[in-house]
């Protein structure tokens, strides 16, 4: 039999496992809210890892079990999380000297874009009327030692996320250091954009028709 | 005898007055001094400015302060969550400010503020819109931004356990902004959910040192923000 679901490109489940396994054993992990929160839960065997809350928690533990809640240990999601053995708390001013100071090794993001030389938007559209909210995101890219980024490779309409230059309010400029998406790893170095690994069944050329900016291969 | 303990929320934030630049503990539901909030309305203090790093949930706490059109301006770093919905109409209607500051940038200007620090220069946010306007100087080759500090007429803080010296233990992610924010007010008022006699605090395990702290009032079984919203419970009753 021929199987003609051919498969293209990762899932998001894959992505996260992606960059799972670019975290080191050891690390102290800041996850942002969405598909960045999969990784947590894809840690490969033998590594031991310890994630960040920004809200003030290190040592964050998965969901707990239903009727387990307790709306006082939350992520910065807002979502009721749990606090594994070794956790600790601390106030806002603290978990941010971790942040800013340099403290954390890894941030795993969201998009809305990135460019060529590594600009992150993320926090906000600009479209007149919006409100804006922008969180912990810009004290993460200016204090987290490695960004990376998680995110569709298009938007939901078929537009290119990863551009010449960011037409949306910036979150921090010449941050991101590597890009996963559902078709490449892409790496941001001083010179351009490096595709790292190729997603099942996407070529070089196929990749560089889903993005504005100029790859390297 | 030193005895911060006050007997009611009302009796607690009775001296807020028209105009008070108020603090609000809370990330989120958790750490939100809801029963505060709800004094603070039946109080009727207005054109207060409000430090908190959200805006409330549906109708009760700080959505009800908001939407009780006692608040003419929110300084916060997320204003909008699932469940807000107070904020975003005033905010559409234009008849409330939002000065939006980045969640670390905030902390470190509460921090400042009770530190007697009058600004900083920080990494956060430079190359992008909340940096217009605003000085910026070059540390070995990397441009920071100046921001000030912000200290406040009056903290509201919720926490889990508190002595009649004012020291006090938080609660898991609860604990947020509450310890900044004690040290950054002319007056910090704490909500506590238990009240323990001098010595019932291990010295070592103490979060805010009871010297940033004015006046306690026991709140034993505070109420669940998430609850009342699913509820849709409104404040007044």
């Amino acid at each position: 039999m021929v199987d003609n679901k051919k498969k293209t490109g990762w899932d998001v489940h894959e992505m996260a496992r992606k960059v799972a396994l670019d975290i080191p054993n050891g690390a102290y992990v800041n996850l942002g809210i969405g598909i960045p929160e999969l990784v947590s839960g894809l840690v490969p065997e033998g590594r031991e890892v310890i994630y960040h809350t920004e809200n003030g928690l290190l040592g964050m533990g998965p969901a707990p079990e239903p009727g387990k809640e307790n709306p006082e240990l939350i992520n910065a999601g807002k979502k009721c999380v749990t606090a594994v053995p070794g956790a600790c708390y601390f106030h806002h001013a603290d978990s941010f000297t971790m942040i800013r100071g340099k403290h954390i090794d890894i941030c795993v993001l969201g998009a809305l874009q990135v460019s060529e030389s590594g600009d992150l938007a993320n926090w906000s559209t600009g479209e007149p009327g919006a409100i804006p909210a922008v969180g912990g995101a810009m004290d993460l890219v200016a204090g987290v030692k490695t960004i990376y980024v998680i995110s569709k490779h298009v938007t939901k309409t078929g537009m290119p996320k990863i551009v010449k230059q960011c037409t949306y309010p910036l979150t921090g400029k010449g941050v991101v250091d590597r890009i996963y998406t559902d078709l490449a790893i892409i790496d941001v170095a001083g010179e351009g954009l490096f595709v790292k690994e190729l997603a099942p069944g996407v070529s070089f050329e196929y990749l560089q028709g889903q993005t504005e900016a100029r790859l390297n291969q | 005898m030193i005895n911060k303990i006050v007997p009611s929320p009302a009796e607690a934030v009775a001296d807020i007055f028209d105009g008070a630049l108020v603090m609000v503990s809370g990330f989120g539901e958790a750490g939100s001094p809801i029963e505060l909030l709800h004094a603070l309305i039946d109080h009727g203090a207005k054109d207060l400015t409000v430090v908190s790093n959200n805006t409330g949930s549906g109708h009760v706490g700080l959505a009800a302060l908001i939407g009780n059109r006692q608040v003419k301006k929110m300084v916060c770093s997320f204003p909008r969550t699932t469940n807000s919905k107070v904020f975003p109409e005033l905010f559409h209607r234009g008849e409330i400010e939002l000065e939006l500051v980045p969640q670390g940038t905030l902390a470190e200007r509460i921090r400042a503020g009770g530190a007697g620090i009058p600004a900083f220069f920080t990494p956060t946010g430079v190359n992008t819109p909340l940096a217009e306007g605003k000085e910026t100087r070059v540390f070995n080759g990397q441009t920071f931004v100046l921001e000030h500090a912000i200290r406040a007429d009056f903290s509201l803080v919720k926490c889990r356990m508190a002595d009649r010296y004012g020291n006090l233990v938080y609660n898991k992610t609860a604990r947020n902004f509450g310890p900044v924010m004690c040290t950054a007010a002319e007056k910090t008022i704490v909500q506590a959910a238990k009240i323990v006699e001098l010595g019932g605090i291990d010295p070592e395990a103490v979060v805010t040192p009871g010297i940033f702290v004015n006046r306690v009032v026991g709140v034993k079984d505070p109420m669940d923000e998430s609850t009342l919203v699913a509820e849709d419970r409104r404040y007044p009753w």
